[in-house]
């Protein structure tokens, strides 16, 4: 569950939390991007290197860090994946390629992990909702989507809680072989989905009866603005990704490999 | 026995919800903890069964160290059910859902079908044997987790907030199991907000606020102690509070318990009505 720590907003008066969150997405977009365009080992390692001072200027380093050692199993499972796929297709032979790629699709799924942490660490859910409205997407997706990623944090909590509880009645999480853990975690799923599906119920009956949708034309309290900071990151974005592109496609790529 | 020695408690977030909590509960017993939202009565009860281990100080179960055990071992002693049913129930009937503990514990077989008749039969739920627990009432899914938990037969039971959602009857049910089971030689521990649902049941009383155990006693002395009552955001029962606001009629103070108040008024009646024919 720590994933979601990534994902759970935290106030801060940085230079990058009060980038407009259009900004901010876009940059995310482009690390997203880049990780996407590169398959290399030593490419994915710049990247993620990269983004580390981004990262420790917004000061959300400790939440970062939290998430990816949250997601540490969905890396494995993707680096096993990789390995054992390539393993059957390449007629049962490990070669030290197959290995450094594998690595490298895992790493890159923390770089992508890292980025969307960014943005959701450092920009507050009324702003991303701001930012989607002003970008003329409707309202009602506006509201949907923002409503999922609020209540991101509140599922978090109430999955420990099931996990206490469940826990308290001598369930094991951590016991039996790989199948039978993904299987101790029916009596997690289960309550957790349920009570989501019930919440939603009542939160669309809350809405109702503060006449949610009874205008078609809302207006908004604040207003987004971009500001000189959100000009310049747009253009070092875009100096990044045209130089990348450039690299991508006319320079070589140096080859790390893992030796076996 | 439970035992707490010199215990805090410091959540990741920094937030410090227990502090040097020094507490002592023999079997059996039967404990109420009462104090103000916040006050760390959740947190304390998480510490029975190791769900939580305390930053700083010991807490021995039957002399079995909480930081050495796990949750697993310590639930089979300490037995805890949990406010909201919706947290723990997943199974397809309440009959399942009463085996998935026994199943955690290893129990055979026949002793698990044994012991969830047993179960169903004690909590009034064999008409719902074969009926999913989310079909079930609020206050009847309450009944199915508190099932889930007696079936393997903890020495201690942990309730959080039982009369959340019960009616009347349902309360005055429950109370009469928890006195039923504190006969049988257990060590109930409920937390509650429920004040006239305590005075009902007289226990031993703990309160807590901001963190520590401010006070412990009998419900008569604690629930009679407005002072103490209000540092914990707790208003006495309602007959205690009449009493005081009766204390020009030279009545005692320290009531809690709504028989001895009628016998005490129609005493006072007779004695006045006495005086008026003398």
């Amino acid at each position: 569950m720590k994933v979601f720590e990534g994902l759970k907003f935290k106030r801060g008066t940085t230079v990058i939390h009060r980038l407009d969150p259009r900004t901010k997405f876009l940059v995310s977009c482009m690390i997203f991007t880049l990780a996407l365009l590169f398959t290399e080992l030593f490419s994915i390692i710049i990247l993620f290197i990269a983004q580390l001072p981004i990262i420790f200027s917004a000061r959300i380093h400790r939440e970062w860090s939290r998430s990816l050692r949250g997601s540490l199993t969905l890396v494995v499972i993707i680096l096993f994946t990789n390995l054992i796929v390539g393993y059957v297709s390449n007629n049962f032979q490990l070669t030290s390629q197959l290995l450094t790629y594998s690595i490298s699709m895992a790493f890159r799924f923390v770089v992508l992990m890292s980025s969307f942490s960014l943005f959701f660490l450092t920009t507050s859910p009324d702003d991303l909702s701001l930012a989607l409205e002003q970008s003329h997407i409707p309202y009602e997706f506006c509201f949907a989507f923002t409503t999922a990623i609020r209540f991101v944090p509140v599922l978090a909590i109430e999955a420990q809680t099931i996990m206490d509880a469940q826990r308290s009645r001598g369930l094991e999480l951590d016991k039996g072989n790989f199948l039978k853990r993904i299987r101790n975690y029916i009596p997690i799923l289960i309550p957790l989905i349920v009570g989501a599906i019930r919440r939603s119920l009542e939160l669309a009956e809350a809405m109702e009866s503060r006449a949610f949708g009874a205008k078609k034309k809302r207006t908004n309290l604040y207003r987004l603005q971009l500001k000189r900071s959100d000009y310049i990151t747009f253009l070092i974005s875009f100096i990044i990704l045209s130089l990348s592109l450039y690299i991508r496609y006319n320079i070589p790529i140096p080859e790390l490999q893992f030796p076996l | 026995m439970i035992e707490f020695k010199n215990v805090s408690f410091t959540y990741p977030s920094g937030a410090e919800a227990l502090k040097e909590i020094n507490v002592k509960i023999k079997d059996p017993d039967f404990i109420a903890i009462i104090g103000e939202n916040g006050a760390g009565k959740t947190t304390f009860i998480k510490h029975l069964n190791g769900i939580l281990k305390p930053t700083r100080g010991e807490i021995y179960i039957n002399g079995l160290n909480t930081k050495k055990a796990s949750v697993a071992e310590l639930s089979r002693d300490v037995g805890i059910v949990f406010q909201n049913p919706d947290h723990q129930l997943f199974c397809e009937t309440v009959e399942e859902e009463i085996a998935f503990g026994l199943k955690n514990f290893g129990f055979n077989k026949d002793i698990i079908s044994e012991r969830v008749t047993w179960a169903l039969n004690l909590l009034d739920l064999t008409k719902y044997r074969k009926v999913s627990p989310f079909m079930l009432s609020g206050g009847e899914r309450k009944r199915v987790a508190l099932a889930t938990i007696l079936a393997w037969d903890p020495k201690i039971l942990v309730l959080d907030e039982p009369t959340i959602g019960q009616d009347f009857n349902q309360k005055d049910k429950l109370r009469q199991f928890i006195i039923q089971l504190t006969s049988q030689g257990r060590t109930v521990i409920m937390v509650t907000h429920d004040v006239e649902f305590v005075a009902d049941c007289n226990p031993k009383i703990i309160v807590m606020s901001h963190s520590r155990i401010i006070t412990t006693g009998s419900a008569r002395e604690v629930l009679t102690n407005f002072d103490i009552l209000s540092k914990a955001s707790v208003i006495p029962p309602q007959i205690t509070q009449l009493f005081s606001q009766l204390s020009d009629l030279d009545l005692p103070q320290n009531i809690i318990d709504l028989y001895e108040a009628k016998q005490l008024i129609i005493d006072l009646t007779k004695r006045r009505l006495d005086n008026e024919s003398l």
